[in-house]
C-alpha cells in the first residue's frame, strides 16, 4: 500500500514535470490557437483582450471578444499582462493551471476513495465479497487522478492557455463536496461551476441526490432484499449481519437536512457571485450585458468558428428561419436526458454526474479537450463497475484515430486549402458518435453490473436460505 | 370685407414671390472649372470642378429652385445632412508619384469603391436612423449599391480622427463598389447643363473610364441660415478627378531626347472632344493649367541654365513647352515661404469659345524635364501578415519620406519636434482584431506602446453588429524612419448566407485613412482675386490637414461547403437521433430482459440469419424478444406482421405525399 501510495505521487510529480517542460518549450506547437483547445469561451487570448478593453475603462464584453466570467478575468487578467523577463509569456496563467490540474486530480483521488469505501462497504453488506479481490490491486482514485493527470487532452489543455483547468476544478469541487458531506464547499463548486461554463446547472440532480443518498450503491432494492432476506432468516446467528443490515436500511432513506442546507448555501453563494460580478463589471457595463454576453452567447451558437463539436458547422449552414427551432432542439437534447437518467441511476450520483458531464461536453455549443479530459477522469472513478463495458478498446482507438486526424484534416482545410469543410465537420462527427457510444455503453456497462450485483445477492440469499 | 383681404393676401403672394425670385436669382449661381496638371510620371491630372451653390432655405419651406438639383434639396432638409461627401472611386492615386502634400490629393484622393461620410444636425439618437434614410436615398439617386451601408456592421461612427463631428459624424465605405457610367450619369444629372454644353462635355465615356485613376465626388455642405457670410445655404460640390496617359504625340525632335520628353498632349488627345462653348447657366466657366512647384522650380532652373533670363511674371517656362491657347491670367501662388518657388497657374476662360471656335488647349513639351512631387511627411502602407485561413496580422507601415526640400515643419530643433500621425482603421466585424496584442515598431525596433501613443480610442467589433474601429494618435519623433504597427486578428466564420457570390475571392477590409493634424495644406492666391474668386482656388486656399488612405486589404476567408446544408442538417440530426434513441434503449430496458435473452439464445441453436432477423424484428418492433419456441414456426408470423406494418406506413406515406405534396 505504501509503495503504491509513493507510485502515485511520483506519477503526479513526473506529470508536473512534464507539463512545466511543455510550457517552457517555445510556443508550444501553437497549442493555444487550436481550436479543439480554446474555443471562444475559454481561450486565455480572449481574456487578455477582456482585459485590456477593461483596463482601457471599456466594459470587457464590448467587443465580441469575451465570454467568460469578470470573476475569472479579475483573478487571470492581472497575470495575463505580467511579463517576466526571460521567461515564456502567460508563465504565471499556465502556473494557475497546472496548480488547478492538481488540485483537481487530488480532489479527483479523495472523491474516489470515498467512493470506493462506500462500494466496499456496501458489497460488504450484501455479501458479495469476492468481486472485491480483483479490485484490491488498483485503488480506482489512483487511477481515476492518474488518468486525469496523463490524458493528453488535459495536458493540451492546461499547456495550450485555456480556462478549463478551472472550470474542471470548481465542477471536481462541487462533486467531492457532495461526496464528502462538505455542503458549503459543494455549493460553491457549484454555483461557480455553473456561473463559470452554464452547462454545470444540471448537476444540481447528482449533487442532490449524493447529499441526500450518499455515495454510489448498489440499487436500494437489493437493500430492501437482503433485509427482507435477513429478516426472514431465523436462523442467522451473525451479529454484524445484524448491523449491516440496520445500517444499509438507514442508508436508503433520503435525507432532507443536507438537501435544503444545499439549497441555502447555494443560494447564499450565488447572490455572492452576483454580488462580485456586479462589483467587477460596474463601472462600465452592467449584470444583464455580462448574462447576455457569457450565458446568451452559449445557449444562441453566435460563434461559427470550427470546432470539435457538432454545432457549428450546423448552424453556419442551416437555413436562418429554421435557426431558433434547431437551437431549441439542440439545447433541449441536454436536458431531455436529465430525468430518464435521474430515475434510473439515482442510487449511482456520482456516476450520474459523469454522464451528465459526458453528455454535455458532447453536446455543447463550444467543447474544447478540456471538457473531454474531464469526464474521461471521471472515467477512472467507476473502474470496478465499469470493468466489463463492452468496445472499451474500440473506444480507445477512436478516440486516439479522432486526436490524431482531426488536426490533420483541420490543417488541410484551413492553412494548405486542400481539404474542404467536410473534412473536419466528419472527424467532429465521429467525435460525436464515439461520445455517444461511451455515455451509452457506460450506462448499460453500469445497469448490468447492478444486475450481476442482484443476481449474485440473490443467489446468496438463495443460498444462506436453503 | 371679403375683397379686400383677398386682394391684400394677392398683393401680398404677389410682392413677396418677386422678391424671393429676386433674391434667389441674385444668390443661386453655377460655376465650371476644370484644372489640368500635368504629372511627374508623364500622366495629366484633369480636374473637373462644379459648384452649385443655394440661399437658405426660407422659413416658409417652400423651395424653387432653379439650378440647384432638387433630389439633393430635398433630401439635405429631410435628413438634416450638415455636410456630406460621397465619392466613387475607382484605382488607387499614387502619393508616390502624384503628390501627397497638396490640396489635391488630400481632398480628392479616395479609397477605392465608395465612401460617404455625413454629419447630421439631429439629436444623438436620431443620428442612426438618419444615416440609414440618408444611404437609401443615395443609393436610389445614384444607383449603387449605397444601401449596404444601412447595416451597422457597416458604418462607424470616428470620434474624433476622421474629422472634428461630436458623435454626429457617420462614416462607411464600401471597397469593392464597382464604379462605372451608371453612377456617372446621375452625377451628371445635377449639373444644369449634363454633359451636353460647357466643360463636362469632356467627359467622353471611354476615355475617362479608361483612366487609372478615376474619383467622382459629392460635397454637400449646407450652413445654417443664421450664420450671416458669404457661404451661407447649400454648396454643392462635384469633382471628378482622372488621371489620364495621354498617348505622346510624336513630334520632329530626335529619339534621345524623346524617351525623356513629357508627353505632349491637347484636350482633343485626351479626351477625345473639344469644349463648345461654356455651358450658359454658368456663371463662370474657366480652364486652369496648374504647374505644380516642383516643376516650376525646375523650368526655371533649365532656363537659369540655358538663357541668362529671370522670369519674374508672365509666361516663365515658354522656353520648355508651348501652350495652343494663350492664357487669359497667370496666377502665382504667394508663397509665406521664401527660397521655394511656387506654383502657377494659368487660367483659360471658356466664355469667348464656341461651336465654330472650340476650345482646345494644347501642351507640347520642347525640353525633357524631370520633376518630383511634394510627399506626405510619411508615406503610409498597410499589408497582412501571416498564411493560413484561421488568422493573420495587420501591419501599417509608416515610412518617411525625404522630408529636407520642401519640410514645412520647423526642423530647427531636430530633438524636440514631434510628428504627430492620425490613423483611423474600420475593420469588418469577421475580422476580430486583439487590440491587446497592438506591437508598435520604431525604426525596427519594438518599442513600448505607451510611449508613443498619444490617444487611442478602440471600439471593438460585435459579431454582425459593428465593425471593430480604431482612432489613435501617434506621436513620433521628428527623424523617424519608419514606423510600423501590428495587430493580430482572427478570422471569422460566417453564416452560409453571410458570403457573397464569389467568396472565394476574399473580404475587403476598407482603407485606413492616415491623418498629419500637424500639416496643412492651402495655396496662397494674391488676394486682389477675391472677387473674382472662383470656387476651385478658394477650395485650395483653404487650409485642410494632410490625409491620404492606404492600400484596400483582401482577405480571404473559409468556405464551408456550399452545397451541403441539406446533408448536414441531416447527417447532424441523425446523430442526435443516435445519441437520443440508444440511451433511452438502453435505460429503458428492464432487469430480466437480457437473461431471457440469453436463455433464448442457448434455447434456439439456429442459424446465423434467422437469428438475425429476429433480432431485428425484435428492434424494429421496439419489445423485448419473446423466448421462441421454434423459430421456423415464428419467423413467418413475425414477418407477417412486420410486412403488415410496413404496408401501413407506406399508405401513409402515400397519403401524406398525396395530399401534403
Amino acid at each position: 500500500m505504501e509503495k503504491k501510495k509513493r507510485g502515485f505521487w511520483r506519477w503526479l510529480i513526473a506529470s508536473v514535470m512534464l507539463r512545466l517542460i511543455l510550457i517552457y518549450l517555445p510556443k508550444t506547437f501553437n497549442l493555444a490557437s487550436r481550436p479543439e483547445i480554446s474555443t471562444p469561451l475559454v481561450s486565455l487570448r480572449r481574456l487578455a483582450e477582456g482585459y485590456w478593453l477593461k483596463k482601457s475603462s471599456m466594459s470587457p464584453y464590448a467587443g465580441s471578444m469575451y465570454h467568460g466570467s469578470p470573476l475569472l478575468l479579475s483573478l487571470l487578467g492581472p497575470l495575463t499582462v505580467k511579463r517576466i523577463e526571460g521567461q515564456p509569456d502567460h508563465l504565471l496563467c499556465s502556473l494557475v493551471f497546472v496548480i488547478a490540474d492538481i488540485i483537481s486530480a487530488l480532489l479527483i483521488r479523495a472523491t474516489g476513495h470515498t467512493l470506493q469505501m462506500a462500494y466496499r462497504q456496501s458489497l460488504n453488506s450484501l455479501d458479495i465479497v469476492d468481486l472485491l479481490k480483483s479490485s484490491d490491486s488498483l485503488s480506482s482514485g489512483d487511477v481515476a487522478a492518474l488518468v486525469y493527470l496523463w490524458n493528453p487532452f488535459t495536458i493540451a489543455a492546461c499547456v495550450g492557455l485555456s480556462t478549463s483547468p478551472v472550470e474542471n476544478l470548481v465542477v471536481i469541487l462541487a462533486l467531492h463536496g457532495a461526496c464528502k458531506g462538505l455542503v458549503p464547499l459543494a455549493a460553491f463548486g457549484w454555483v461557480m461551476a455553473t456561473h463559470l461554463s452554464l452547462y454545470p446547472a444540471i448537476l444540481i440532480t447528482p449533487v442532490i441526490l449524493l447529499l441526500g443518498y450518499g455515495p454510489d450503491t448498489p440499487p436500494r432494492k437489493l437493500f430492501l432484499q437482503k433485509g427482507y432476506g435477513k429478516n426472514g432468516d431465523n436462523h442467522s446467528s451473525d451479529n454484524c449481519g445484524q448491523q449491516e443490515t440496520n445500517h444499509s436500511k438507514a442508508e436508503v432513506t433520503f435525507s432532507w437536512r443536507p438537501v435544503i442546507h444545499f439549497l441555502f448555501w447555494s443560494s447564499l453563494w450565488s447572490t455572492y457571485v452576483l454580488v462580485l460580478c456586479s462589483i467587477s463589471v460596474k463601472p462600465h457595463g452592467s449584470l444583464w450585458e455580462m448574462f447576455q454576453r457569457t450565458y446568451g452567447f452559449i445557449l444562441t451558437v453566435e460563434d461559427m468558428s470550427p470546432n470539435i463539436g457538432v454545432l457549428w458547422y450546423f448552424f453556419a449552414e442551416v437555413f436562418d428561419f429554421f435557426r431558433s427551432f434547431f437551437m431549441i432542439v439542440f439545447h433541449l437534447n441536454i436536458l431531455f436526458m436529465i430525468l430518464p437518467l435521474a430515475i434510473r441511476l439515482k442510487h449511482r450520483p456520482c456516476f450520474l454526474a459523469f454522464i451528465y458531464i459526458a453528455i454535455s461536453s458532447m453536446l455543447k455549443s463550444y467543447p474544447s479537450v478540456g471538457d473531454s479530459a474531464l469526464y474521461l477522469g471521471l472515467l477512472g472513478l467507476f473502474l470496478d463497475e465499469l470493468a466489463d463495458m463492452q468496445f472499451s478498446f474500440f473506444l480507445l482507438c477512436g478516440y486516439i484515430g479522432v486526436s490524431l486526424l482531426s488536426p490533420v484534416m483541420h490543417n488541410l482545410w484551413i492553412w494548405r486549402g486542400t481539404g474542404n469543410a467536410n473534412f473536419y465537420y466528419a472527424t467532429g462527427m465521429a467525435y460525436a458518435c464515439l461520445q455517444i457510444i461511451l455515455v451509452v455503453e457506460s450506462v448499460s456497462a453500469v445497469l448490468n453490473h447492478d444486475r450481476k450485483l442482484r443476481k449474485l445477492s440473490v443467489t446468496k440469499l438463495r443460498d444462506g436460505n436453503s | 370685407m371679403e375683397l379686400p383681404s383677398r386682394l391684400v393676401f394677392l398683393l401680398f403672394l404677389l410682392l413677396s414671390s418677386t422678391k424671393a425670385f429676386g433674391s434667389e436669382v441674385d444668390k443661386e449661381e453655377f460655376q465650371e472649372e476644370l484644372l489640368l496638371k500635368p504629372l511627374p510620371d508623364r500622366k495629366v491630372l484633369a480636374h473637373f470642378h462644379f459648384e452649385t451653390r443655394a440661399p437658405p432655405c426660407n422659413s416658409n419651406g417652400r423651395h424653387h429652385h432653379h439650378l440647384f438639383p432638387k433630389s439633393i434639396s430635398q433630401m439635405l432638409e429631410k435628413f438634416r445632412v450638415k455636410e456630406m461627401e460621397l465619392s466613387f472611386t475607382q484605382g488607387r492615386w499614387n502619393y508616390e508619384r502624384w503628390g501627397g502634400f497638396d490640396t489635391m490629393s488630400s481632398n480628392n484622393a479616395k479609397p477605392p469603391g465608395v465612401e460617404l461620410w455625413a454629419v447630421f444636425d439631429v439629436p444623438k439618437e436620431q443620428v442612426d436612423a438618419s444615416w440609414k434614410n440618408l444611404t437609401h436615398t443615395l443609393s436610389g439617386i445614384f444607383c449603387a449599391s449605397i444601401n449596404f451601408l444601412e447595416s451597422s456592421s457597416m458604418y462607424s461612427a470616428p470620434d474624433w480622427s476622421f474629422r472634428q463631428a461630436s458623435g454626429s459624424l457617420r462614416y462607411g465605405m464600401l471597397p469593392r463598389e464597382a464604379v462605372c457610367t451608371e453612377n456617372l450619369t446621375p452625377w451628371l444629372k445635377l449639373l444644369p447643363c449634363r454633359d451636353k454644353a460647357g466643360i463636362s462635355s469632356l467627359m467622353d465615356r471611354p476615355s475617362i473610364y479608361t483612366s487609372l485613376y478615376y474619383s467622382q465626388r459629392l460635397h454637400l455642405t449646407s450652413i445654417a441660415s443664421d450664420l450671416e457670410g458669404l457661404n451661407s445655404g447649400i454648396a454643392l460640390e462635384q469633382t471628378l478627378t482622372v488621371v489620364l496617359h495621354p498617348s505622346s504625340q510624336r513630334t520632329g525632335l530626335t529619339h534621345f531626347s524623346q524617351s525623356y520628353l513629357q508627353p505632349s498632349w491637347s484636350l482633343s488627345s485626351i479626351f477625345g472632344r473639344k469644349v463648345n462653348g461654356r455651358c450658359v447657366l454658368a456663371k463662370s466657366s474657366k480652364v486652369y493649367l496648374q504647374l505644380e512647384r516642383g516643376l516650376v522650380s525646375q523650368l526655371k532652373k533649365s532656363e537659369n541654365y540655358g538663357a541668362d533670363y529671370i522670369a519674374s511674371e508672365g509666361y516663365d517656362g515658354e522656353a520648355n513647352f508651348e501652350l495652343s491657347v494663350n492664357p487669359d491670367r497667370v496666377i502665382k501662388e504667394e508663397n509665406s515661404r521664401n527660397g521655394i518657388s511656387s506654383s502657377l497657374l494659368y487660367e483659360f476662360s471658356v466664355d469667348k469659345y464656341s461651336n465654330s471656335k472650340p476650345f482646345d488647349l494644347g501642351l507640347t513639351w520642347k525640353f525633357p524635364v524631370i520633376w518630383s512631387c511634394q510627399q506626405a511627411p510619411l508615406h503610409a502602407s498597410r499589408f497582412l501578415m501571416g498564411s493560413g485561413n484561421e488568422r493573420g496580422a495587420i501591419a501599417i507601415l509608416l515610412k518617411s519620406t525625404d522630408l529636407n526640400d520642401s519640410s514645412p515643419v520647423a526642423n530647427s530643433d531636430m530633438d524636440g519636434c514631434e510628428l504627430r500621425v492620425n490613423i483611423f482603421q474600420v475593420v469588418p466585424w469577421y475580422i476580430r482584431v486583439y487590440y491587446h496584442s497592438l506591437q508598435l515598431f520604431v525604426d525596427d525596433q519594438l518599442k513600448a506602446v505607451g510611449a508613443f501613443v498619444e490617444k487611442i480610442h478602440v471600439m471593438p467589433s460585435k459579431d454582425k453588429i459593428s465593425p471593430g474601429m480604431m482612432e489613435m494618435v501617434l506621436k513620433l519623433p521628428c527623424g523617424v524612419k519608419s514606423a510600423a504597427l501590428t495587430l493580430d486578428f482572427d478570422k471569422g466564420f460566417l453564416h452560409i448566407d453571410e458570403y457573397p457570390p464569389d467568396a472565394n475571392q476574399g473580404f475587403d477590409i476598407p482603407s485606413a485613412a492616415i491623418g498629419f493634424p500637424d500639416f496643412h495644406t492651402s495655396m496662397l492666391f494674391p488676394s486682389n482675386e477675391s472677387e473674382r474668386k472662383s470656387p476651385m482656388l478658394s477650395k485650395f486656399q483653404e487650409s485642410s490637414p494632410v490625409l491620404l488612405y492606404t492600400e484596400v486589404l483582401l482577405v480571404p476567408l473559409t468556405t464551408p461547403d456550399f452545397s451541403m446544408p441539406y446533408n448536414v442538417i441531416t447527417i447532424t440530426c441523425t446523430v442526435f437521433a443516435l445519441y437520443f434513441g440508444s440511451l433511452l434503449n438502453v435505460l429503458r430496458q428492464r432487469v430480466g430482459e437480457k437473461e431471457r435473452l440469453l436463455k433464448s439464445k442457448a434455447a434456439a441453436k439456429t442459424s446465423r440469419l434467422s437469428d438475425l432477423l429476429s433480432r431485428l424484428s425484435a428492434k424494429l418492433r421496439g419489445r423485448s424478444q419473446e423466448p421462441m419456441q421454434s423459430p421456423s414456426e415464428s419467423s413467418p408470423l413475425i414477418n407477417s406482421k412486420l410486412a403488415l406494418k410496413v404496408l401501413l406506413m407506406a399508405a401513409l406515406a402515400v397519403a401524406w405525399q398525396y395530399y401534403f405534396g
